[in-house]
């Protein structure tokens, strides 16, 4: 029996179809060099965070070439909402981004609200944000956990999951839920902040800084993390604007741009925070960058307890919230309005042909909604625009000519959230 | 809307960090330094629950206990009675259009009863298929619906899963309070 030679077998029968990117520098398929090897670097891989799936063309070490793929943890989720109502929707923003739901939630709140033209209450707004800061801290800080780990530092993942324990612990007193906090409604919040968040939320900030000291006295310095790190998966500027990157990733690759100060929205001009930026574009930058911003984002829950409004969290008169209880029970309009809102083939009052994209600034990145309404309680199209994706292609960019091991690195470094990146 | 990009900074240093010094390099300060903040995290206080002897929320009060039963945490449903031992449930099905993942299952009957028209006859929920957010305790006009802090019960078959009224009204009897818990 004569077997084909070793190399005939991987490009022949190789599955992959022949596709060129770009300027074809990083193609997979093409001049294919005797030594050259094409392995699946996930979707099951300890080291990919989700179920994400990247082919590398390997020269021993090296990456001569690489395409991510997209589409494991697809879910349909943009489909989902042509037939859910505006609120029924919140609940699957939850589960799009399960390491800071909060974001999501109040990011497609205020996309419904700016298309319906909802003013929130001062009190609604304040709690949004003090949620978004802290869904942002507990994103943060169990990204640069993980990122240790991939570096083999095991120690201060463990002790991120415990400061991801307390923010949620705050989600679940405030929400009911800890993962899917589903807490936002369309013009308001679910429910008001409850006793003992503020002194909850006040303890966790101040343990939360020893925890962050004790992270960096840990990895900042290291030798180890930063001979890994240091000059790894690095992006320039241009090559960050060029993929539509924004959030962590572009501001570490020395781009100004965070939407909280850019384009203000829950009133976040309010509030006195710095946005941190780096130049490098390294993995390194971008553990100090998300360290950095877990500082300003203390200090804008700090300002926002502070500041706290009193007052209603609902924007009653906008006849968009449901009524309180109390009122139901008691009061006839409310009962009515209740009504209208809850039942069948009601709801919402929409434009006939509305259209709106709008974007915050979620631990991510911009996380963009692009919604269109038909005049009913249903939206016509739900369109996301996930961080992550622009990320997770320009990952092609950063391990060119790299070594597997930094490939693990710059994974790491993305936080690419799979659910949202797939919908 | 959003601003255009700010040009890049002109003082920015030449990279973000200084180089390792030669001590750094070294390895042996860090490895001190290392043990040395781990060492401390060893004599603060636990954080770790001992779960199935310690319930979620029966723990003395520590850093992270909160202490009583969180009356927002969205368990298992019950069917509330009113003060006769009837269920409060008018069969309005609102909560049935509320529910985002369409696990509620009801069928109007008359009541028999001379102060309401309508009461369910077959009042079900699939808790497999249930994603506990509420909505239908935001939904009912009369509070008839609640969501318990009861977390859910490990069960055999799938069928056993989908809740039938008897099971509803009978499920968390502590949460069958008359008054509507304040949320
Ligand atoms: S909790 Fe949500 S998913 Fe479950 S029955 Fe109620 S509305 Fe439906
Ligand atoms: S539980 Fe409440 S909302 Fe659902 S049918 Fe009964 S009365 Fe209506």
């Amino acid at each position: 029996m004569s077997s084909p030679t070793p190399q005939a077998t991987s490009l022949s029968s190789d599955p992959i179809p022949t596709r060129q990117f770009g300027d074809g520098a990083i193609s997979l398929e093409p001049g294919l060099g005797e030594k050259d090897m094409i392995i699946n670097f996930g979707p099951q891989h300890p080291a990919m965070h989700g179920t994400l799936r990247l082919i590398l063309r390997l020269n021993g070490e090296k990456v001569s070439g690489s395409e991510p793929d997209m589409g494991f943890l697809h879910t349909g989720f943009e489909k989902l909402g042509e037939y859910r109502t505006y609120n029924q929707f919140i609940v699957v923003t939850d589960r799009m981004n399960y390491f800071s739901a909060m974001a999501n939630n109040t990011g497609f709140a205020c996309a419904v609200e700016e298309m319906l033209g909802i003013e929130i209450p001062p009190r609604a707004a304040a709690i949004r944000v003090l949620m978004c800061e802290l869904s942002r801290i507990s994103d943060h800080i169990l990204g640069i956990g993980l990122q240790g780990m991939d570096m083999g530092a095991f120690t201060p993942m463990l002790w991120s999951f415990i400061e991801r324990e307390k923010v949620y612990d705050v989600f679940e007193l405030t929400s009911g839920g800890r993962l899917t906090t589903s807490y936002t409604r369309v013009g308001g919040l679910a429910f008001d902040l409850p006793d003992g968040v503020e002194y909850r939320v006040r303890t966790f900030l101040d343990r939360l800084d020893d925890t962050v000291r004790d992270m960096e006295g840990m990895l900042a310095r290291n030798r180890i993390f930063m001979d890994r790190t240091v000059g790894v998966g690095v992006l320039t500027r241009d090559e960050a604007i060029d993929y539509g990157l924004t959030g962590p990733l572009a501001r570490a690759s020395g781009i100004d741009r965070d939407l909280r100060r850019d384009r203000p929205y829950l009133g976040y001009e309010q509030y006195d925070f710095e946005i941190p930026v780096f130049t490098d574009g390294c993995v390194y930058s971008r553990y100090q960058l998300r360290l950095a911003e877990i500082r300003e984002s203390a200090k804008i829950c700090r300002q926002v307890l502070d500041s706290m409004p009193a007052g209603e969290i609902n924007a009653l008169g906008s006849k968009a919230t449901l009524p309180s209880k109390d009122d139901v029970y008691t009061k006839m309009e409310s009962l009515i309005q209740h009504f209208m809102l809850s039942m069948p083939g009601h709801g919402l009052k929409t434009p006939a042909s509305g259209e709106i994209y709008s974007a915050t600034e979620s631990p991510n990145g911009e996380l963009g909604w692009f919604l269109i309404s038909d005049g009913s309680a249903v939206p016509y199209r739900v369109r996301v625009r996930p961080p992550c994706l622009f990320a997770f292609q320009s990952i092609r960019e950063m391990i060119q000519g790299k070594l597997v091991s930094d490939v693990v690195a710059t994974m790491s470094s993305l936080n690419v959230i799979a659910g949202e990146l797939d919908r | 809307m959003s601003a255009p990009h700010t040009p890049a900074p002109q003082d920015a240093p030449e990279g973000d960090h200084p180089p390792l010094t030669a001590s750094e390099k070294s390895y042996l300060p860090s490895i001190v330094k290392g043990i040395g903040i781990t060492l401390q995290r060893f004599f603060k206080p636990n954080f770790t629950v001992q779960y199935p002897e310690v319930g979620p929320y029966d723990y003395a009060a520590q850093d992270r206990a909160i202490g009583e039963v969180n009356p927002r945490h969205r368990g298992e449903h019950i069917l509330v009675k009113d003060e006769q031992g009837r269920e409060k449930c008018v069969a309005c099905l609102l909560c049935m259009a509320a529910c985002p993942a369409l696990c509620i299952h009801i069928e109007p009957e008359p009541a028999p009863w001379d102060d309401r028209e309508r009461r369910p006859k077959v009042f079900e929920i699939d808790m497999l298929r249930c994603i506990y957010c509420g909505y239908c305790e935001e939904a009912c006009p009369c509070d008839a619906i609640r969501l318990t802090p009861k977390l859910y019960t490990p069960t055999t078959s799938r069928t056993e899963r989908v809740y039938d009224k008897e099971r509803l009204l009978e499920n968390n009897p502590e949460a069958q309070v008359p008054q509507r818990p304040r949320k």
